[in-house]
């Protein structure tokens, strides 16, 4: 079971690296890809069977092949973008390690709460998590449609092609004009 | 009648009278302003009148308390009045002799389009000098005071179109300001031994022979004296203060507000008898002023100038007995010296008025066959300061003068010689102006009744005044010193105890000095006008007092160059080189602190991810070190 | 098959997971301020969304809240949502400024 965790674990990282360090855009999707499919795995170890499926369904399946079908409506799968500045580069390194050294510090004790319930394996199955969803969080199910709704608005209007008419062409002012505007 | 409500009304009736002239100066006339601040003084001085008949002297005086002005912690100081003999007096004084010269300055001001204005400080001066004289404490005293310089200032600087006049009221201003310095801090003194301002307690409770605190006190409340009547060395304000209208000269400078330092030492009388060193300065400082202020006057051609000369040389005197001790000889010479000098101020007035402004007495001349009335008050005046027998001014004089006999003969002689002195100025100016040929270019007319009626009164008040301190010698009471002698109980300390015969030689030289004198000054002056030639020509001693001992350069150089030369480095180097870059490093700082921070906002998304995420950092640090 | 089952749970303790998410939190935001592909960048929020669902998961499992899976359920409903706005400012972002280069939006520069 360990064994099976660190492997797992191996794989989220390094494709999470590669995900930050590729070059090609599409090479970074197909590693994140993997990388979601490590995670599912890593719940699927924790017999969160339900999240496991949506996080597969959802995630690997609509966000990463949303994100696929816009790197190839904008054509990005030939460009290679130019890098940071060094000194940018070796900020963002310093502030992921500082990041993760100090939050790693902040459990150097132990991670130690009182569970407040008793040890139920049951949690994660489909039953369970549906029955809690649709008691306790029933209003933000029913609410999380009006988000969507609003997301799907913003996005036809975001994306929709102007149709208005253009303006004037604008002329640079005058030198006259300029200074008869800032007296 | 209610004595308290009239002995309110004395001064609200003045304050009254310049609040309404002031609101409607622009609508009202010359003569119905005039004539309006002309009924108020005289019912004031009617009330004056009503209070002083009145008065029962046995009593000691009331006081009127009007509100509980100031308590404060342990201070009580209340707005109140005291009406006493002394009090009275001045009160007369002040309302008599102002009503007159306020019925003067109807026809003096006739033709003056700031005439309302005129009468309104006129009125002002009225009550801040009634405030003076009835206050029954140090403070209403000192708001008085303070009232009269600053009216005093308004006036001289009436004419402000003119620069030189108002370089001359700020500089009485000024001057009146040192001598306050000194007030307040006798204030304080007092106040810090008796824990109140009021005469009356203070007076009573004062003890302590040759007190260091005493002496301080009266040297402090002296220097106040001598700012306010122009004693040395603040007195250069008042020859310089003639720039003013007559009527002004007349009030101000002549009647009452130089005698407000002679009345505070009267009235702090108890106090002064405790300090003889005090006394002893005020000796010497009086008889100083009297005699460098005589001899300017001999060289003037200003008649006012001579007259302001002549003022400062008679108030001299009146502290020469304040200095021996004999405050009453001092009050009884403040009534004579406001009678006449206000004569002569009014008849100078009417002079320059018959002229057409014209004041230089080299430019007069035979007016007496032109401007008669003019002329007779002007004489009567004339021999009743040079202490001709019988008039008032012989009286007051010859009495100051006996004191100093007894005190010392060597003083005597002094006064004599500034007797002497005034004898001479004063004919010389008399017959300069009336006497001999016309010198100057004008057609002189005679002043109408509303100018010559004051003088008339004033002229017979000169003759007769004499009265109100007639001495034993003459079979008189000194009804004077007794009245006031239920106010200040210096008086009762001051006895002449000279035989009658010491007085009678006395008197008999001096009148026998002044009539050789008068007769040299008409030798001189009347028949061919002998006139001082120019400056440069004369021997120096002679041209020093001609340029009036150089007191002004004097000062110019001990006070007025340090002052500019400190002013104008605190400017250069002060202000310039450390206040400046200061104020202006303050904004710049800000400037360049603003610039520092608007280098964060790159705009790139990344750095602000950055910083977020180096805040984060921070934060879980600072949580972490804290746990 | 319950002793299977809570052996596998407990066997891989709880802070491993949540090192591992830390990791994969600093992995992304490292990556947000690295890269300079929109695109790339909104990927690298992605992958901090999903260490944050990892450690929720972690927590649910080994305290038996079934709320926190929840919780994850609804924060996949904001990523999804969150994503598609996003990738459409992208696209109105290459139209305008012709590139994706996130570096191109400085318009806010003090």
């Amino acid at each position: 079971m360990l064994a099976l965790f660190y492997i797992l674990a191996a794989i989220s990282v390094v494709s999470a690296l590669i995900v930050v360090s590729a070059r090609n855009p599409v090479n970074s999707v197909i590693s994140l890809v993997v990388c979601f499919l490590s995670i599912a795995g890593h719940y699927i170890l924790l017999n969160a069977q339900f999240l496991a499926m949506v996080h597969v369904i959802v995630y690997t399946g609509a966000i990463m092949v949303l994100f696929l079908f816009v790197i190839m409506l904008l054509n990005l799968n030939t460009a290679t973008e130019p890098m940071k500045s060094l000194g940018m580069r070796v900020a963002a390194v310093t502030g992921g390690g500082l990041l993760f050294i100090t939050l790693a510090a902040a459990i150097r004790h132990g991670v130690a709460i009182a569970a407040t319930n008793a040890f139920d394996p049951g949690v994660g199955l489909v039953k369970t998590v549906g029955h809690v969803l649709f008691t306790e969080f029933l209003l933000p199910f029913e609410v999380s449609s009006v988000l969507f709704l609003s997301a799907i608005v913003g996005v036809v209007m975001l994306a929709r092609k102007e149709k208005h008419q253009p303006d004037a062409p604008v002329e640079p002012l005058t030198e006259a004009e300029r200074a008869r505007r800032t007296a | 009648m209610n004595l308290d409500l009239l002995a309110a009304l004395v001064p609200a009736l003045p304050l009254a009278g310049a609040v309404i002239l002031a609101s409607l100066r622009r609508k009202l006339s010359a003569n119905g302003a005039g004539g309006l601040a002309t009924a108020i003084m005289a019912v004031a001085f009617a009330c004056s009148i009503l209070l002083f008949m009145g008065f029962d002297a046995a009593t000691g005086g009331r006081t009127v308390k009007l509100l509980d002005w100031i308590h404060v912690g342990g201070m009580e100081i209340p707005l109140a009045l005291r009406i006493d003999a002394l009090s009275l007096t001045m009160m007369l004084i002040v309302t008599g002799i102002g009503s007159l010269i306020h019925l003067y300055s109807i026809g003096y001001m006739h033709e003056d389009e700031r005439a309302p204005t005129f009468f309104a400080q006129l009125n002002l001066f009225s009550f801040a000098m009634l405030m003076l004289v009835m206050g029954s404490n140090f403070l209403i005293t000192f708001i008085g005071w303070e009232g009269v310089g600053l009216c005093s200032y308004l006036l001289i600087g009436f004419w402000y179109k003119t620069p030189e006049y108002n370089y001359a009221a700020r500089k009485a201003f000024v001057m009146n300001r040192i001598g306050d310095v000194g007030m307040v801090l006798a204030m304080v003194l007092l106040f810090q031994r008796f824990g109140t301002l009021e005469y009356a307690t203070i007076m009573d409770a004062a003890t302590g022979f040759n007190d260091p605190m005493m002496i301080a006190a009266t040297l402090f409340l002296f220097i106040g004296a001598t700012g306010k009547s122009a004693q040395i060395p603040l007195f250069t304000w008042l020859p310089d203060a003639m720039a003013g209208p007559t009527p002004v000269s007349a009030l101000i400078h002549a009647a009452t507000m130089v005698t407000a330092g002679i009345f505070l030492t009267v009235r702090s009388s108890v106090l002064f008898e405790l300090a003889p060193f005090t006394q002893d300065i005020i000796l010497w400082v009086g008889t100083a002023t009297a005699l460098i202020a005589a001899s300017i006057g001999l060289f003037q051609n200003d008649i006012k100038k001579v007259l302001a000369y002549s003022t400062v040389s008679q108030l001299g005197y009146m502290f020469v007995a304040l200095g021996l001790g004999s405050y009453s000889a001092a009050m009884f010479h403040v009534t004579t010296h406001a009678f006449f000098k206000a004569l002569l101020f009014l008849g100078a007035g009417s002079v320059i008025h018959a002229l057409g402004g014209e004041q230089d007495i080299r430019k007069m001349g035979g007016l007496k066959g032109h401007i008669k009335i003019t002329f007779i008050t002007f004489f009567i005046g004339t021999i009743a300061i040079s202490g001709l027998p019988l008039m008032s001014g012989f009286f007051s004089k010859d009495l100051i003068m006996a004191f100093a006999f007894e005190h010392s003969p060597a003083l005597f002689a002094l006064l004599l010689i500034g007797a002497l002195m005034t004898t001479f100025y004063m004919f010389r100016l008399l017959f300069l102006v009336f006497y001999g040929a016309y010198r100057g270019n004008a057609h002189p007319h005679e002043s109408p009744l509303s100018m010559t009626l004051p003088l008339m009164v004033l002229a017979v008040l000169s003759v007769v005044g004499g009265v109100l301190n007639l001495p034993h010698l003459f079979g008189g009471h000194e009804a004077m010193k007794h009245f006031l002698m239920s106010a200040a109980d210096g008086i009762s300390n001051e006895s002449l105890e000279l035989s009658h015969t010491t007085e009678w030689t006395l008197m008999g030289i001096t009148t026998a000095l002044v009539a050789v004198i008068i007769y040299v000054a008409y030798g001189r002056f009347a028949q061919q006008a002998t006139l001082e030639g120019n400056e440069a020509e004369m021997p120096f001693f002679k041209r020093l007092i001609a340029q009036r001992w150089r007191v002004d350069e004097l000062y110019r150089a001990l006070f007025e160059r340090p002052y500019t030369w400190m002013s104008a480095n605190l400017f250069s180097i002060a202000e310039q080189r450390v206040m400046v870059p200061i104020m202006t490093g303050v904004g710049a700082a800000a400037n360049a602190l603003g610039d520092g921070f608007r280098r964060l906002q790159t705009g790139y998304v990344s750095f602000h991810m950055l910083a977020m995420l180096g805040g984060l950092i921070l934060f879980l640090i600072i949580t972490l070190m804290s746990n | 098959m319950e002793e299977g089952i809570i052996t596998a749970i407990r066997v891989v303790p709880l802070e491993h997971y949540v090192l591992l998410s830390f990791l994969l939190f600093s992995i992304g935001a490292a990556g947000v301020v690295f890269r300079r592909n929109t695109i790339i960048i909104l990927m690298c929020l992605e992958l901090m969304f999903n260490s944050v669902n990892l450690l929720l998961t972690a927590f649910s499992a080994h305290h038996s809240d079934p709320c926190a899976q929840v919780f994850v359920f609804f924060i996949m409903l904001v990523a999804a949502a969150e994503v598609t706005v996003g990738l459409s400012i992208l696209v109105m972002m290459k139209r305008n400024v012709d590139s994706v280069d996130v570096n191109q939006l400085n318009r806010l520069k003090g």
